[in-house]
């Protein structure tokens, strides 16, 4: 048990690192994938059947394939397709993206298609008199969408996505292959260098557990907090 | 893009698929009699059975399907006396850790979606069998199992996708399935893009029939 | 639609900014940091090692400064067409394989591969010659070769995934064998001690190393293993010049140029011999 302490000897002190890493990871990717879904999510709900197939494709790739697959084709063919943009400018130096970035666009993509599809629910379930109503009183699109419906998407969103933050902190423990140091590879590294696999990796899962434990604590404020007035 | 690369490694990664196949199959039927199980003992009134089945649920959905695998593994084949027990005969296996690891985790997921399914049955379904004069136990089997199954065929088809996707993890601990044969063909031709692609399509394919499946299932067996 | 040009930009723009870019004339290396005593990582997570140290010395002779970066093993040659470095020395054998997507610079050490069991194991105690070269197999090393086949038959073999020794089980030089390949060395290490594996094949040091760290009770049999499937030595993996042209890759040819100068530099002045004595107790340049 001393294995885990802090200090010099001990692993606690890069153990505690790689639970903030996990953390830092967690949520700049469950923005990113906001990102996404602020995309997708319109060309899914637009009438253009064309932009409806580049969400439907965007969403049930990402969703089809395992997570494993799409790290690694982010990480090798990603680098690769920047650099052809880049090239195209004339710019033919490697383009370093730090191991942050990299693991946390490719967390990003992922948990912006289930977030799309969170959205989309939402969207879909909230009464389409609220659309009308609005329409009637000439309110400007943005504007409607930003006091009348999302804080209605938001209420409806909430419970669905604790589940996305969930996937994408559990899908961190798959981003090693970029080098990042999370809890997963931290375990990994601390594993092999004592040879104690058992310690480390049952201590990588009690971390995740108080995250996940604490995440719901904080979500459940949030959905009081939103189901305000309903 | 090498297409011919794609091309020539599609028989061998087909060929993995079975594996992977078996994996999941192995994997959801254990898994099922446990998440039964389980979301049996959720539903108990004992607090004692109903908090275990809710930890054990707890722990296999809030921690990550790499980490379970990697404990049952590394962390099981570590320990000496654990090697010397019969049960080395069944964990010496990575194919048999890997079912078990996978087993485990759906189970607990399939528990949560079994035991909201019993909750959310109408009512009014028992009562009529209680009218009836029909024993509880036979209600529970002949009424309140068939609906529960029916009701969660949606979420229940969700997590066979989820488990298939789970299934690629089998490749970290040695075994051969899509993704294994995959990494192994990318480290012989150097070519990660043409190869994993490849393999992402036949995992796509392979959502796609389980999808279809699915939704025909639910259209069969839709009552109302 | 304006808002969402707005925040792809904005994006975009912070992400190359985070991003770094890196100057031409330092020379980035790339290591594995997980195959002592090749190379390896220490406590605080330096990377050390005979690798490492020599790539120092290599890049004195060379002029330039250099960086050794990690990188996993089975991206590493993947990571060096993206050019997130610009050499390997990662105790890659070099192979007629790998020269289809690489060039190598000259060899400066060799690896000797060796099989490997726990302690009690039925294969202990093979009765084969000290050494075979695959390169021309003579009738000794086609004997040795088949006792092997015999011995490895209905054995689980483990190795690293994407090595020589990977090549060489499945190389069918040894009949059919039931190979398992892991991620790491230490993996390897790991089930082989376990008892998953009856036996495991990888450079013989590796095997030695871990034997003197973790008090285990591994034992090297049968021959050591060069030539031929594992390889003409280790060397420094590079870019070959001819992939892009141009600028870029007259600089990669300027590279390899650099290095093969260094190497002979380095092995005149004894600095290799000194390095591979210090790591691993004998004397294995080229």
């Amino acid at each position: 048990m001393d294995l885990l302490t802090f200090g010099k000897t001990g692993w606690g002190d890069e153990l505690f690192y790689a639970t903030l890493m996990t953390i830092a990871v967690s949520i700049t990717a469950m923005l990113i994938g906001f990102l996404f879904s602020a995309i997708f999510t319109p060309l899914k709900l637009s009438n253009n059947k064309f932009l409806n197939l580049i969400a439907n494709s965007y969403t049930t790739i990402i969703r089809g394939v395992p997570e494993l697959l799409v790290i690694y084709l982010f990480f090798f063919g990603g680098s690769g397709a920047i650099m052809y943009v880049a090239s195209i400018f004339g710019y033919n130096e490697y383009i370093e993206i730090n191991a942050f970035i990299t693991g946390s666009v490719a967390i990003g993509i992922i948990s912006g298609a289930y977030s799309t599809e969170v959205f989309r629910g939402a969207i879909q379930s909230i009464d389409k008199g609220q659309f009308e109503a609005c329409k009637v009183l000439g309110f400007k699109r943005y504007i409607y969408f930003l006091k009348v419906i999302m804080p209605q998407m938001l209420r409806l969103a909430i419970p669905n996505l604790s589940n996305v933050w969930q996937i994408t902190l559990k899908d961190t423990s798959l981003i090693s292959v970029t080098g990042l140091v999370e809890i997963m590879r931290q375990s990994y590294i601390a594993a092999g260098s004592t040879r104690d696999p058992l310690l480390f990796y049952s201590f990588a899962a009690v971390l995740y557990l108080i995250l996940t434990f604490l995440s719901m604590k904080l979500i459940n404020k949030l959905e009081v907090k939103y189901s305000r007035g309903f | 893009m090498d297409l011919n690369l794609m091309a020539s490694s599609l028989p061998k990664l087909l060929s993995a698929a079975f594996i992977t196949l078996k994996l999941l199959s192995a994997s959801l039927i254990i898994g099922l009699f446990i998440g039964l199980l389980f979301a049996i003992l959720r539903l108990s009134k004992n607090s004692i059975i109903n908090r275990f089945a809710y930890a054990y649920s707890y722990v296999f959905r809030g921690t990550p399907l790499l980490v379970q695998i990697f404990i049952i593994y590394y962390g099981l084949g570590q320990i000496e006396y654990f090697r010397s027990t019969f049960l080395w005969v069944v964990f010496k296996e990575p194919y048999w850790c890997a079912i078990i690891a996978f087993a485990l985790n759906t189970g607990a997921y399939t528990s949560e979606i079994l035991r909201s399914a019993f909750q959310t049955i109408k009512p009014g379904i028992i009562e009529a069998g209680k009218s009836l004069g029909i024993s509880n136990k036979i209600i529970f089997y002949k009424i309140q199992i068939p609906v529960a199954i029916r009701q969660s065929l949606p979420a229940y088809g969700n997590e066979i996708i989820l488990m298939m996707k789970g299934t690629s993890l089998a490749s970290t601990v040695t075994l051969m399935d899509i993704t294994g044969v995959a990494k192994h063909i990318v480290s012989t031709t150097y070519k990660p893009l043409e190869i994993f692609i490849t393999a992402g399509g036949i995992y796509l394919f392979m959502t796609f029939l389980i999808h279809n499946l699915i939704k025909y299932l639910e259209k069969k067996y839709s009552f109302q | 639609m304006n808002i969402f040009k707005k925040t792809i930009f904005s994006v975009l723009a912070s992400l190359l900014i985070i991003g770094n870019v890196y100057a031409s004339d330092k020379i980035r290396i790339g290591t594995e940091g997980a195959y002592p005593p090749w190379n390896s990582k220490d406590a605080s997570g330096k990377l050390i090692g005979f690798e490492v140290e020599l790539a120092y010395s290599l890049c004195r002779y060379i002029g330039r400064q250099c960086e050794v970066v990690e990188q996993d093993w089975d991206g590493m040659i993947p990571a060096l067409q993206m050019r997130k470095f610009d050499a390997i020395m990662a105790g890659m054998s070099i192979t007629d394989e790998r020269k289809k997507v690489i060039t190598f610079s000259q060899g400066y050490a060799d690896e000797v591969a060796s099989l490997a069991v726990m302690k009690g194991s039925s294969l202990e105690g093979m009765d084969t010659p000290a050494g075979i070269s695959l390169s021309k197999p003579n009738a000794d090393a086609k004997k040795a070769l088949k006792a092997i086949t015999a011995a490895l038959a209905g054995k689980t073999v483990c190795t690293q995934t994407g090595t020589i020794h990977q090549n060489f089980l499945e190389s069918g030089d040894v009949g059919k064998v039931n190979v398992r390949t892991y991620k790491t060395q230490d993996e390897v290490n790991l089930d082989l001690a376990s008892g998953r594996c009856d036996v495991a094949l990888a450079a013989a040091v590796a095997f030695t190393d871990y034997a003197d760290k973790s008090g285990k009770s591994v034992v090297l049999v049968g021959p050591t293993f060069s030539g031929g499937a594992f390889g003409n030595g280790v060397g420094v993996g590079l870019r070959q010049a001819s992939q892009l042209g141009g600028t870029l890759g007259a600089r990669d040819a300027e590279l390899l140029n650099a290095f093969n100068k260094a190497i002979n530099q380095a092995r005149k002045d004894g600095v290799i011999s000194r390095l591979a004595i210090k790591h691993f107790g004998f004397d294995a340049s080229m």
